[in-house]
């Protein structure tokens, strides 16, 4: 696998295989291997690797899973991706998961998480209650709780028991693995062409569906690649996505955008593989400690945490700043509480700053963007007209 | 209401005790208190009345002002400010009120908060409100209790300790802060005991249900029952006074052999006992009750009755371990429990109740009831072979409200609840 071409390639297959065949292989090559299927947005992965498991990303059945079974479990007020898991599930897509991990984002996550426990799906399900508090001695002992938790549902699997060394070893794969996906955000923010929103996209995703080994060594070449001065710049302005945290947009909808006259140089499509802002100590005693650490004082803010001590619409501000972002486009999936509720906080706050912003809502299984798609022309196009106005107001 | 007009002596004192809240937080400035805004799942009353604070609870407001057809001039005026169509419309209830003055039911306005205490329990939306509610209100402290979920059906004592640290070294301390009073654990024990007490009472009325004809309609009357511990009043004589005049007055009418009040006077006959799940209408919370009436329905048990706090498995406040205590009950209100959990106790109540029938209420715009709704009536139809009911309505948006499809659905419901009745009893002789 050497050029870029061949890498988004097998990178697309493998983030879209309904059938997560690349984990199944990998579980079968060895005994005692495990695979534990966590739902969006963050989990800290270095623990199951730590304990000879992959850790594999269900992010739904987005525009490519007919939903038939996952209806009859969710009325039509509710998000699209908790019907697509339980599609997934109920047509044993993911026969050869030995357990689920629901992170706490949303009350719908919650609650399908005690769906799968009473359907009895898996060997184990988790939901995993990301602390509320944020003092080391308080939040950070129950955030190891929980992980200790996890750790001993897959000891009574596989009977690893995990070592500090084996720990410290996994930080520092998935430290690497975040600092690469970071020079990839950076390139792009001055060489957005170099390597469009959709590839990056399916670059990351595929990350949440392979071995951390491997997904580092397809980073490595692409970070090689786009160092060269590959691709054309064109007119286009540059924008940060915002809000499509969990529920993901079908794979025309992220092409639509950039189509439109946008580079997105920055989005939160696939935070949870960068929700750790910087390393995590790989040094540590205790791993744990400095993993929950890292959550409790490194995270990227999100709508799932509770943000008052550090409000989210200034450190958004920031990141179009720093990236140098035109504006912003705010994209919630339909009927998606954390990120709508918050819609209102951002908007108000962009309208003091003078930060431009549009929004929409899209859902994983629509695959029509004609009207987002001119509603982002038309951003793009009053972006352009009004280029010299500063638009950032913060320091 | 006609239980209004019949002036059952419970019912002043609860209207007594609701006017006064209200009279204490118009003079809140005055008299110096300090304004506590919570909300009713996990509310820490006997901790804010530890600290002399006065509660406000935006989610009764919001139910207020939707019986009081205020709701949907606030949630208009919170969507030209960018709130959603489709998330809580409690939120939008409340935070529209506050962008027109913030006038409460009463009519009097209603004072800011000096604390945002968010013991967000079962439900992450009251934690993107008071996100909200702190951009509006800056010099209000927000004290954050995290509830940790009952993922696993149970309560472990890593799960409490969490809860009692936080109690410890942050809500604790920030409350003293903001009101200037020491913490007093003897006063918060002195407290807990009336709570213990009111709590004995409400589940004993609850239980009353098991009579035929049920006493009392546990869904559309309950919501008036569940009021005084929910807002503030549990840990007070009051709540116990109430309570237990409450349970005299229908021990009375279990001696008469009465059916429950509605708002047109007695429930005649009881044809159908129901249970249902997910909270009521508001907006139309009348017209609601009267189709189950009219159809000779009372509901014998409902979820939401237990929102703040269930009590029926015996779980209590208890004054020997105070700030544990305080922790358990946060964690054991209804949606802090698991989905199988939900179907176990729901499945109690329609054996314990002898109920006919199991109805979903199903809210468009609250996840932390609907979502996995769907699952759990299948289960419960699976396990106890009960005809089960679907409707779907919001809590305060009155556009949600389509009074001819609820009635229209309800009726088949009932028609089929009556052949069963019918083959049932074909089946006994
Ligand atoms: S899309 Fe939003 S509401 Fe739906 S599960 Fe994800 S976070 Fe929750
Ligand atoms: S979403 Fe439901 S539980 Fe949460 S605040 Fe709204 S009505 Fe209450």
């Amino acid at each position: 696998m050497k050029t870029l071409e061949e890498i988004l390639k097998f990178c697309e297959d493998v983030a879209f295989d309904l059938n997560f065949t690349h984990a199944k292989k990998w579980k079968e090559a060895k005994e005692g291997r495990v695979i534990v299927g966590y739902m969006p947005i963050y989990f800290p992965r270095e623990i199951i690797h730590a304990a000879g498991g992959m850790a594999v990303g269900i992010f739904g059945g987005g525009d490519r899973k007919q939903i038939i079974k996952g209806d009859a479990y969710y009325q039509s007020y509710i998000c699209h991706i908790p019907r697509s898991i339980m599609e997934l599930v109920l047509d044993k897509h993911t026969d050869h998961f030995d357990g689920y991990i629901f992170p706490s984002i949303c009350d719908v996550i919650r609650n399908l998480s005690g769906i799968f426990k009473q359907q009895k799906i898996g060997k184990f399900v988790k939901y995993m209650d990301f602390p509320q508090n944020f003092l080391p001695q308080i939040g950070g002992v129950f955030y190891q709780q929980e992980m200790e938790h996890v750790l001993k549902y897959i000891k009574e699997i596989n009977g690893v028991e995990v070592t500090t060394e084996k720990l410290n070893h996994s930080i520092e794969l998935y430290n690497k693995n975040r600092k690469m996906i970071e020079f990839i955000y950076n390139i792009r923010q001055e060489f957005p062409w170099r390597l469009s929103i959709v590839d990056v996209y399916h670059i990351i995703r595929a990350g949440t569906v392979i071995t951390i080994e491997e997904h580092n060594a397809i980073l490595e070449t692409v970070c090689e690649l786009i160092k060269q001065d590959i691709g054309a710049p064109q007119d286009k302005v540059k924008v940060i996505i915002s809000g499509a945290f969990c529920e993901q947009p079908s794979v025309g909808l992220i092409k639509a955008v950039e189509e439109a006259g946008c580079y997105v140089v920055d989005d939160d499509y696939m935070l949870g593989s960068r929700m750790i802002l910087g390393d995590i100590n790989s040094k540590s005693e205790n791993p744990l400690e400095a993993i929950s650490n890292s959550y409790i004082k490194q995270s990227q803010f999100s709508s799932s945490i509770y943000d008052v001590h550090d409000p989210k619409e200034f450190r958004l501000a920031k990141i179009v700043k720093d990236r140098g972002a035109d504006g912003v486009i705010f994209a919630a999936a339909s009927f998606c509480d954390p990120s709508l509720l918050d819609a209102p906080i951002f908007q108000n706050a962009f309208n003091k700053l003078g930060i431009r912003y549009i929004a929409f809502q899209f859902s994983e299984n629509i695959n029509q963007y004609k009207v987002i798609k001119e509603q982002v022309g038309a951003f793009s196009d009053s972006i352009k007209l009004w280029e010299d106005e500063p638009i950032v107001a913060i320091s | 209401m006609a239980q209004e007009a019949q002036k059952e002596r419970s019912m002043i004192l609860q209207k007594e005790m609701i006017e006064g809240l209200f009279n204490d937080l118009g003079k809140a400035k005055e008299t110096g208190k300090k304004v506590c805004y919570t909300f009713v799942p996990g509310n820490l009353s006997e901790l804010i009345r530890t600290f002399d604070m006065l509660p406000v609870y935006p989610e009764i407001n919001a139910l207020q002002s939707a019986m009081r057809k205020k709701s949907a001039s606030y949630i208009k005026e919170a969507e030209r400010h960018a709130h959603s169509e489709d998330v809580c419309t409690y939120v939008k209830c409340d935070v529209g009120m506050m962008m027109k003055g913030n006038i409460g039911p009463t009519g009097e306005k209603i004072p800011e908060p000096d604390i945002l205490l968010l013991s967000y329990t079962g439900c992450f939306t009251f934690l993107k409100w008071f996100e909200t509610l702190k951009r509006e209100y800056p010099n209000a402290k927000v004290i954050m209790v995290h509830t940790p979920y009952q993922e696993n059906a149970k309560i472990t004592p890593e799960m409490t300790q969490y809860m009692v640290k936080q109690f410890k070294e942050e809500v604790i301390p920030q409350m003293e802060a903001v009101t200037g009073i020491k913490y007093d654990e003897e006063k918060l024990k002195k407290i807990l005991a009336l709570s213990k007490e009111a709590e004995d009472w409400i589940t004993k009325i609850f239980d009353t249900t098991k009579h035929r004809p049920s006493p009392i309609d546990a869904y559309f009357a309950g919501v008036y029952y569940i009021g005084p511990i929910n807002i503030g009043f549990r840990g007070t004589q009051q709540a116990v006074d109430y309570y237990k005049e409450l349970y005299k007055e229908i021990q009375e009418r279990i001696r008469l052999g009465l059916g429950p009040i509605t708002p047109e006077g007695e429930m005649k006959e009881e044809k159908y006992r129901l249970v249902v799940e997910g909270p009521p209408n508001w907006t139309s919370f009348r017209e609601f009750w009267k189709i189950f009436y009219d159809m000779g329905a009372v509901i014998v048990a409902s979820s939401y009755t237990k929102v703040g706090g269930v009590y029926d498995m015996g779980w209590r406040h208890d004054p020997s371990r105070p700030l544990e205590s305080l922790s358990e009950y946060c964690m054991n209100c209804y949606t802090n429990l698991n989905i199988p959990q939900r179907i176990d106790l729901l499945s109690k109540c329609i054996t314990d109740y002898a109920a006919d029938g199991y109805v979903t209420n199903s809210i468009k715009s609250c996840n932390s009831f609907s979502a996995g709704q769907l699952g759990m009536m299948r289960e419960i139809e699976d396990r106890l072979e009960v005809p089960v009911g679907f409707i779907e309505s919001d809590l305060v948006d009155p556009r949600y409200f389509s009074y001819s499809n609820i009635k229209n659905r309800l009726e088949s419901y009932f028609q089929m609840l009556e052949q069963r009745k019918i083959i049932h009893e074909s089946e006994k002789v």
